[in-house]
């Protein structure tokens, strides 16, 4: 099939207002009939949910940890872009645009990209009323930083915790709308499926982690905010609870799975320290406006860094990409760090990590300075590894951390299940095969504050409200097979924990699925998957009961997840014959490395339907065309 | 190294708890308090015994979520430092480590360290929060703010709603976290229209919710993770006067 995006016609900056126009709108009286289920409550979820019940809906929003406060959005570190062009150094809504597309490797939609940039700038005006407390100089004037892969400075940010801040500037709107009575919150609970009644979404299935108890809600639409699937890696900078379960659930009930392969791998996290590892901990990319990268020009170096001559240095970013040096995007910033370490050039125990120095950046503006730009990381660093970066450089090296593949959904943010939306990071839209930093904050709250609450209304307006409840055989099946498989997951009592399976399907997707890809390292990955969640499904143990609070239970089911999930993203990865962004592909690279991108043949978004456990997922091609930039091949040199 | 734990294990809310011990044997320095945890646990699960269930997201100290008791301290005894980011490098071979939960009246134990806030998100739906619209907001630049201020309110707002306050305060008061929310929107100008108002629903709140009132112990700051300063209650107490006095 091929897929349609539904992106508005006419000239690009016209797209969205012609859009909104064609959309129809539901009367405030009518709106109060409406029930929306918002599951998720990070940035995408947290300002769908009290848009959507500002405008007079029933909304009916879930997360899994204790409070919608604590989503993983509040995380972010480094900040959030906009085409401001506050600073005047000549950005604008097109180079804003232009850069997440060419950062993205021309592999995301146009229109889809305008738009974005196009909002960007309600955002900062949104937070900024809502009271976000964003750096400003000493005129009292909003401050900016700039972020990889751009040239201007458009990066607003709060200390080193721009996501918390955006997150609980949402928050707020949202429990000014539990106050007043529009918005309900559901937290620890987990959604567990998606239901669907005559071919449109209209209802989620959930379990509540405290109880135990598995129960079904029913509305008028579904918004899915779930956020990203990175651990199907194990460690990552994902949060513990991060699943890919209830994106995955909606994809087995038949919603399309967009670019799954396409994941990225952060260039600046905490190394490795053991075994005993259970996340990684990412030092903000806004760290490299300040701080040099580089490895010592002989293998094997043993010296403290201190006693390396500058001669013996080699800072190979700068030597590499003269032209954005420490600022290259993120995928190339990866790659150039894997291979200084598979060379043997790489620093710290087991030699995987590069130094990120601040030594000049000290000297030029005072240990001060630096203090008042990063001194939260500086403390996160010393606090985790024990040393201190002001007198010693940190080491660093990649680590998985965002996804960028997702539910596919067209630009109405809808999927192709009708009534099903998904926002954020859980869908595929505006990233292609590479995020530029400071762009997923962006993102979620522009899906969240300003596009969803135009296009379900369209869809609402076509659907008469309250037609299904949790009565309908849809949902008394769903409640039955989901208690039928906690029931099998706590039966198996067999010897090996779910975090012993989790680490080891982490090794199989770093090796083989990570930051290069091969196809005999693909069809590998592909041969073994299966044979590891065979071998869960008769092994895993899991204490306790379903009726109680269970966190082995719940870990078991998202792992159990990421187990069937991990074999579409390798059958995506392997059927992607080109390299692109964070998908790179050893077949396919420039005599000088780079990644060779095959416009001819892959330029499409590939959407996988689900056919069932253990058979080939159906591939659905959505063609990409560029009107308006010609796809260039992506340098930073 | 190798460590002695007392923990408390509470099945569920309406059943008594007790100090229970474990071993954590072969524990390296560079392990995470909760990775410590995290092998205990496998140990129980291999043995078939229920692990010890405690609440945990980021593991990065932002999201508020981990919330121990370590050695009679809320979040352990390395200042400004959530339970998550604790290493086990401050800990020595052969200590003995007493592990709880976060205890107030407001903050019921749901599971063995797992305990029941959603108490503070009803101080937040009070109140705490600017009602700006979604759109039809002018241009971020329109109104300018002062660098101190900014600086300021984002002292206030790095609060990560962990409940650390409410565990180390004698009379159980959630007063940190109120005046946190208080002070970061009050120095704000587009904060300040609502400030009177914020400041009286969100404290009585406070005391519905069975937080108890402030007696200046400032143990509060001592456990605060993110060094959220006293300096704010007393901020919210003159809110409080000014805005008595404004209604009256
Ligand atoms: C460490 C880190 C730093 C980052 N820094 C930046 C940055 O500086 N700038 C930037 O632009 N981006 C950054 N990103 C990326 C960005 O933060 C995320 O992509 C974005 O915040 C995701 O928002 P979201 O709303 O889609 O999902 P999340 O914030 O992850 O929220 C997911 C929500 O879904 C809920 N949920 C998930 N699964 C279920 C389920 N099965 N049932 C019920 N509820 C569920 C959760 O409870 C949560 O509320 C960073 C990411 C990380 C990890
Ligand atoms: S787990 Fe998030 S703050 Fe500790």
């Amino acid at each position: 099939m091929i897929l349609d995006g539904k992106c508005p016609s006419g000239p690009l900056h016209e797209k969205w207002d012609r859009r909104k126009q064609e959309l129809r709108l539901v009367g405030p009286v009518n709106k109060r009939q409406y029930k929306i289920i918002v599951v998720g409550a990070g940035l995408a979820g947290a300002s769908a949910a009290a848009t959507l019940g500002e405008l007079g809906c029933n909304v009916e929003a879930f997360c899994y940890q204790d409070s919608p406060r604590r989503g993983h959005s509040i995380a972010a570190q480094g900040g959030i872009n906009a085409a401001k062009n506050y600073p005047n150094d000549g950005d604008s809504i097109f180079r804003l645009f232009y850069d997440t597309l060419k950062g993205g490797d021309f592999r995301a939609r146009e229109a889809n990209v305008y738009r974005l940039s196009m909002v960007s700038n309600n955002i900062i005006d949104q937070c900024v009323a809502q009271g976000v407390p964003f750096a400003r100089d000493y005129a009292g004037y909003l401050d900016n930083r700039s972020f990889g892969g751009a040239q201007v400075s458009r990066t607003f940010y709060a200390r080193g915790q721009t996501g918390q801040q955006l997150l609980l500037g949402a928050y707020s709107a949202l429990m000014r709308q539990v106050r007043s009575g529009t918005v309900t919150i559901h937290p620890r609970m987990e959604m567990l499926d998606l239901v669907i009644v005559d071919g449109d979404a209209k209802g989620i299935t959930v379990r509540d982690l405290v109880s135990g108890d598995i129960k079904c809600h029913a509305a008028d639409a579904v918004c899915l905010c779930t956020g990203g699937y990175a651990n199907v890696f194990h460690l990552s900078t994902n949060a513990m609870g991060s699943n890919v379960t209830a994106a995955f659930r909606a994809y087995k009930k038949g919603a399309l799975f967009a670019n799954p392969c396409f994941t990225q791998i952060h260039p600046t996290c905490i190394p490795v320290s053991g075994e005993h590892q259970s996340k990684l901990t990412l030092m903000s990319e806004s760290l490299r406006n300040d701080g040099r990268v580089w490895v010592p020009k002989n293998k094997g170096d043993k010296r403290l860094p201190s006693e390396i001559p500058e001669a013996e240095r080699d800072y190979y970013l700068e030597r590499k990409y003269p032209g954005f040096g420490n600022l290259t995007p993120r995928d190339i910033a990866s790659r150039a760090a894997k291979d200084v370490c598979d060379e043997g050039r790489g620093v710290g125990p087991g030699g995987y990590g590069v130094y990120l120095d601040f030594e000049d950046a000290i000297g030029r503006l005072g240990e001060n300075t630096i203090r008042e730009r990063y001194g939260n990381l500086f403390e996160m660093y010393e606090r985790i590894t024990g040393e201190d970066a002001y007198k010693r450089p940190m080491r660093i090296y990649p680590a998985p951390h965002y996804a960028m593949g997702g539910l596919w959904v067209d630009y109405n943010l809808q999927s192709n299940i009708p009534g099903l939306f998904v926002l954020g990071e859980a869908n595929f839209s505006d990233h292609g095969a590479n995020r530029l930093g400071a762009s997923a904050l962006m993102q979620g709250l522009a899906d969240g504050y300003f596009i969803i609450p135009y296009t379900i209304s369209d869809y609402l307006a076509r659907t008469k409200p309250g037609v299904v409840n949790t009565g309908h055989a849809e949902f008394r099946r769903s409640i039955e097979d989901m208690n039928a498989s906690v029931k099998k997951l706590l039966s198996i009592n067999g010897r090996r924990t779910v975090n012993e399976f989790h680490r080891e399907l982490g090794r199989i997707m770093w090796d083989y699925v990570g930051m290069s890809r091969s196809e005999d390292g693909l069809k590998k990955a592909l041969s073994i998957i299966p044979g590891l969640r065979a071998e869960f499904m008769e092994d895993v143990k899991i204490p306790g009961s379903g009726m109680d609070l269970n966190q082995e239970l719940e870990k078991a089911g998202r792992v159990a997840d990421f187990l069937e999930f991990a074999e579409l993203m390798a059958q995506d990865a392997l059927h992607r014959n080109e390299s692109c962004g964070g998908h790179f592909r050893v077949e396919h690279q420039m005599p000088d490395g780079e990644a060779k991108r095959d416009d001819e043949n892959f330029r499409y978004v590939a959407a996988w339907e689900f056919k069932g456990i253990n058979k080939e997922p159906g591939l659905h091609k959505e063609p990409l065309s560029f009107e308006n930039v010609k796809p260039a091949v992506r340098s930073y040199k | 190294m190798n460590l002695n734990l007392f923990v408390w294990r509470q099945k569920r809310t309406d059943e008594k708890g007790a100090m229970e011990r474990y071993e954590a044997k072969d524990i390296s320095p560079e392990m995470s308090f909760l990775e410590m945890l995290d092998m205990v646990n496998e140990g129980l699960i291999k043995k078939g015994m229920e692990p010890i269930a405690f609440d945990h997201d980021c593991r990065e100290g932002i999201c508020g979520m981990c919330s121990q008791v370590i050695n009679g301290i809320p979040h352990g005894p390395k200042e400004k430092t959530t339970t998550c980011q604790l290493h086990m490098r401050n800990f020595r071979d052969g200590d003995t480590i007493y592990i709880e939960p976060f205890r107030a009246k407001a903050f019921p134990v749901i599971k063995d360290l797992i305990i029941d806030r959603s108490a503070l998100d009803r101080i937040i739906q009070a109140g705490g929060y600017i009602s700006a619209h979604t759109g039809g907001v002018p241009d971020a630049n329109a109104v300018l703010i002062p660098k101190e201020d900014a600086e300021t309110a984002m002292d206030a707002a790095e609060c990560i709603g962990c409940g650390a306050c409410v565990a180390a305060c004698p009379n159980g008061s959630a007063m940190l976290f109120t005046a946190a929310k208080v002070s970061h929107l009050a120095v704000l100008p587009q904060g300040k229209i609502e400030a009177a108002r914020r400041v009286c629903v969100m404290t009585e709140e406070m005391l519905n919710e069975g937080f108890g009132n402030c007696g200046n112990h400032y143990e509060c700051r001592a456990a605060c993770p993110k060094g959220i300063e006293v300096k704010f209650i007393a901020k919210l107490n003159r809110e409080y006067i000014k805005a008595q006095i404004g209604m009256k």
